[in-house]
């Protein structure tokens, strides 16, 4: 992973969104509708950024590569199950760019010196382990995504269609405190919220119900699991090889 | 005769693409769905940010739909034609197949920027021209030929920009090899592009415009929109436009004398 550092970097800086959100916000003093003030809602935008990037998944995308070409095939031989190789690529990958992110938060912190704070352990292990779980989450949705490659060969479109849901209503863009009532009554049921916005209000120190959102979270997780290992039976059954 | 050489060429190319492309007939369904849900998305996300006092950066919410729909058809054209051909840039370069497009008796730039096209993008540019038909309605714009020459002046000139950084960031491949992120960091700036440029700080607004002109890009068509915009603002976008063509071309000419062939 470390080869691939300049390309890491790149991708850290992608992440960037947030921080032109938050200068939206506060530009233009859109927080006085929603009543947090402009130091916790830049916390929450330096929050949003960090969860993303220890959360970002893209196993659909290899997975699609790999089935198309045909190299799951000798994957599959292995007493392994493919998907531990995805997920071990991927953590390798978060920590690499931990140095990255924080280069970035450094930046941030010289623009905004007022914002600095630093989290109790407490909430820090807890915000890992929420951020942890988001990543499970997303990794699960994408993977059952990736196992419709058995099928269609062309999951990355669904997946695609999955992201839009995921940028607007995580909290990324906006945080859900600032979405209207029509929203807010349905949100915090679907998986959405607890990707970015839940974990990010936790390590930002926003008022959030920590005991629901990580029971919310690991919920999740024992509904996607079943439905991924049912996915993942029928399509290997499916699994005709290709281009070997 | 050198033109007509070129446009047959390109009817070639749209045939050939096309037929491949119809072969994933679901995947352009899906990708409708996604650029309809993609367009709902961000106009929700800016009814949440006109929640407070119905204004960002001295837009009204439906001057900023104008702007919503120009970044939806420049979005479209950018999935239609740059995206799948930039990309290829990529590949080409790192399994030397670059080769063979030079060896073709045509412009190398020629081929590389229109051989393929994706036609799930054109649903989404037809979106984005109901939504600014819709705008031109609810705000009243008045449709006469000074207005219809600007905007299509204004507009094209944001389409040679953002061709020339996508062509700018994909050139830059023969160095480096790898650019996906590279291209992922071009995707989330130009995503500013959808909120007008004067909701951003001073010095955001400065960067969006001088080092990457994403401001010129949907902003000053949408204030054509809008008769708002001075002909300096318009004549500037024209000469940056020029020159972002004219740079990238000589990018790419300066490139392919580093190209040293791969794998063959």
């Amino acid at each position: 992973m470390l080869e691939y550092r300049v390309e890491i970097a790149l991708w850290a800086i992608s992440g960037i969104i947030p921080f032109f959100m938050l200068n939206i916000w506060t530009n233009n003093n859109l927080n006085e509708s929603i009543n947090i003030s402009n130091i916790m809602l830049s916390r929450y935008f330096l929050c949003a950024f960090f969860v993303r990037q220890f959360s970002v998944v893209w196993v659909v995308f290899s997975f699609e590569e790999d089935c198309l070409m045909g190299k799951i095939s000798p994957y599959l031989i292995q007493p392994l199950n493919p998907f531990f190789r995805y997920f071990a690529q991927h953590l390798a990958e978060q920590i690499t760019r931990f140095p990255f992110a924080l280069i970035i938060a450094f930046f941030f912190f010289i623009f905004n010196p007022e914002s600095i704070w630093i989290p109790n352990s407490g909430i820090l292990i807890l915000s890992i382990v929420s951020t942890f779980l988001s990543f499970l989450i997303q990794f699960l949705i994408q993977s059952i995504v990736a196992c419709l490659c058995f099928w269609t060969e062309k999951a990355s479109s669904i997946e695609r269609l999955l992201f839009i849901p995921t940028l607007f209503l995580s909290g990324l863009l906006a945080p859900v405190v600032s979405f209207p009532a029509y929203v807010k009554s349905w949100i915090y049921l679907t998986p959405f919220p607890y990707l970015i916005d839940f974990p990010a209000n936790l390590l930002s120190g926003n008022k959030t119900n920590i005991s629901g959102g990580l029971s919310m979270q690991i919920l999740w997780i024992f509904l996607l699991f079943p439905l991924f290992k049912k996915i993942w039976s029928e399509g290997t059954k499916k699994y005709t090889a290709m281009g070997s | 005769m050198n033109l007509s050489k070129y446009l047959k060429v390109y009817t070639k190319f749209l045939h050939t693409s096309l037929a491949s492309e119809l072969e994933y007939k679901t995947n352009i369904l899906v990708d409708l769905i996604t650029a309809i849900l993609s367009l709902i998305g961000s106009i929700f996300l800016l009814s949440i940010f006109f929640q407070n006092n119905g204004y960002i950066g001295g837009w009204k919410f439906e001057q900023a739909l104008i702007i919503q729909g120009i970044y939806t058809i420049l979005n479209g054209i950018t999935n239609t034609w740059f995206n799948p051909n930039l990309t290829e840039i990529v590949k080409h370069i790192r399994e030397g197949t670059l080769d063979f497009v030079l060896l073709k008796p045509i412009d190398s730039q020629f081929f590389i920027s229109l051989k393929k096209i994706n036609p799930s993008g054109i649903l989404e540019i037809i979106l984005g021209f109901f939504l600014l038909f819709f705008c031109i309605r609810i705000n009243q714009v008045n449709l006469n030929f000074s207005f219809l020459s600007l905007s299509f002046i204004t507009i094209s000139c944001s389409i040679c920009i953002l061709y020339s950084l996508w062509f700018f960031i994909s050139t830059t491949t023969i160095w480096f090899v790898k650019t996906w992120n590279a291209i992922e960091v071009l995707r989330s700036f130009l995503y500013i592009g959808r909120f007008p440029l004067n909701s951003f700080s001073f010095s955001l607004r400065i960067f969006f415009s001088i080092f990457i002109p994403i401001a010129f890009i949907t902003t000053i068509p949408s204030e054509v929109f809008l008769g708002l915009s001075q002909l300096w603002k318009i004549l500037l976008e024209v000469f940056v436009a020029i020159v972002f063509l004219i740079t990238s071309r000589k990018f790419w000419l300066f490139a392919l004398k580093s190209y040293s062939s791969a794998s063959s």
